[in-house]
């Protein structure tokens, strides 16, 4: 336990005393009167802030690889297209990219009376189909920049000798471009994975009702304001650290890689 | 040309977007000029708290070293909106109770300083890793060198220092300006008026959502890429000298 020893140096020690201590004064004598009342409407709203961010990871991350496919090795009418999908989204605020979703499409789709009298409609009246599809489209846009770079920093020898011996592409792509691709960039994407989670209170502005904007309405409620943002804080804090823990992981377990050239 | 927007059907949109007031691109433009002002502030005072953390984080004592950590993790864990919330309601908290107490009674924040304070401090803590990781990339000879001639410290800073990580900071600084400029979206939720809120407001009052949101991402995007062409030039002004990475020594 020679990392524990080193990490215990005496000034953290007091530092760590030092925090414990705000941390107890912040318990002790701020206001949480609130907290029973708001917790059931706070836990569905984190619940809702993770389901939001794994479904618009997945599905953005799905997205991400055929953008980053037809960037690195596409041919033009492919590449182009993908290459300008990816600047819109990266030179454009998400909240601008949202509210161009949910007020523009919103306000279009009425107009059509087939869009009105369709399946979908129930839902399309709702805003959290809008704040996935521009979460998603936004994790597509940066993660496909990243894939771009990952697919093309494949050992080229690899893919030779996956030809060599007759595998189909397709077995290729998924047994060997994709994983060693994937594993290059993997610091990558947890961090990617945690401003994703930080995109996350942009969704409240459109009325979708996650853990942020339990915590704005707790503010408008009870004019309480530094305990809830305190709290919210937190909260992101630790999911953060659990994302960060979960890549470090999946990191340690893939075996390293090996010395190319 | 009026014709050619006609039979697009877009004549009703120029209109809409025309500077004089009946149009709204006046305001969008006031916006944008906002956004850009409330980006540069930001911007160099992140720079600021940057330079002076990252001198702190590589030669300060152990204890300005965890508490930089601690500031920069923290800041990179919560979300930009929280610690907008946060700062706006700390500042304006401070500045008033300061107030109060010299006697001059409650203050009214103007936008531009809160925004510029708020987005400073969440810059701060992303320049600061840009800077250091800069600094270290620095070959150690050149500030010895710097040392043995008896350089004061500041006179490396300014004539060695600085030069020399300007070729490795500006990638990082460049990706750093152009999430201030995006970022500065996110002040539309506390009212102040740059491009984002006043898009909002002109596509609402003109239920022309569409039109204004496009214009808009336009702007930013017009922004994204100038800015791009611009750090591409300083980046190529900060290698001046230095071997090219692909053309190899020559």
């Amino acid at each position: 336990m020679t990392g524990w020893r080193a990490f215990m140096q005496p000034h953290r020690i007091f530092l760590m005393a030092l925090f414990a201590g705000l941390f107890l004064w912040c318990a002790l004598s701020l206001r949480w009167d609130w907290l029973p009342e708001y917790a059931p409407l706070a836990l569905e709203g984190l619940w809702r802030t993770i389901w939001i961010l794994v479904v618009t990871t997945v599905l953005g991350f799905a997205l991400a690889v055929p953008l980053g496919l037809a960037q690195a090795v596409g041919p033009w009418y492919l590449s182009a297209p993908a290459k300008a999908f990816c600047t819109v989204i990266r030179g454009t605020p998400l909240l601008l990219q949202i509210w161009l979703l949910y007020y523009g499409l919103g306000s279009l789709f009425p107009q059509f009376p087939w869009i009105r009298g369709s399946e979908l409609w129930p839902y399309l009246r709702q805003a959290w189909p809008y704040a996935v599809l521009a979460l998603t489209l936004s994790y597509a846009g940066y993660e496909g920049e990243v894939m771009r770079g990952a697919f093309a920093s494949v050992n080229k020898g690899q893919l030779e000798a996956a030809r060599a011996f007759g595998m189909p592409r397709l077995t290729m792509f998924r047994r060997i471009w994709l994983p060693q691709a994937i594993r290059n960039v993997l610091p990558t994407l947890g961090g990617e994975t945690i401003l994703q989670l930080k995109a996350t209170p942009l969704v409240a502005t459109i009325t979708v009702i996650e853990i942020y904007s339990v915590s704005s309405r707790v503010r408008s409620d009870t004019f309480i304001v530094y305990e809830p943002l305190l709290l919210l804080a937190l909260v992101y804090m630790i999911i953060a650290g659990i994302i960060a823990l979960a890549f470090k992981k999946i990191e340690d377990r893939v075996p390293d890689r090996p010395h190319q050239g | 040309m009026e014709s050619l927007l006609d039979t697009l059907g877009l004549s009703q949109s120029v209109q809409l977007l025309s500077l004089s007031p009946p149009g709204w691109g006046g305001n969008l433009l006031r916006g944008l000029a906002n956004s850009l002002q409330i980006a540069l502030g930001a911007f160099g005072f992140g720079l600021v708290i940057g330079l002076f953390g990252a001198y702190g984080k590589l030669y300060g004592g152990p204890i300005l070293r965890d508490l930089l950590a601690i500031y920069t993790t923290v800041i990179r864990a919560v979300p930009e909106l929280v610690l907008i919330l946060i700062l706006y309601y700390v500042g304006s908290d401070l500045i008033n109770q300061a107030s109060v107490a010299m006697g001059y009674g409650r203050v009214e924040i103007s936008g531009v300083v809160a925004g510029i304070w708020v987005l400073g401090v969440v810059q701060g803590a992303y320049s600061t890793e840009v800077l250091r990781g800069a600094i270290q990339a620095i070959p150690p000879g050149q500030l010895e060198a710097a040392r043995a001639f008896g350089m004061p410290p500041l006179m490396t800073l300014r004539r060695v220092t600085i030069p020399a990580m300007m070729s490795f900071a500006t990638p990082g600084l460049a990706n750093l300006w152009l999430i201030a400029t995006k970022d500065t979206a996110l002040l539309a939720i506390v009212g102040f008026s740059e491009l984002t809120l006043e898009t909002r407001q002109a596509a609402g009052s003109t239920r022309a959502y569409f039109t204004f949101f496009l214009a808009a991402g336009a702007l930013y995007l017009i922004v994204t890429l100038f800015s791009g062409a611009l750090f591409a030039r300083i980046e190529k002004w900060a290698r001046r000298g230095q071997h090219s990475l692909k053309g190899g020594m020559k």
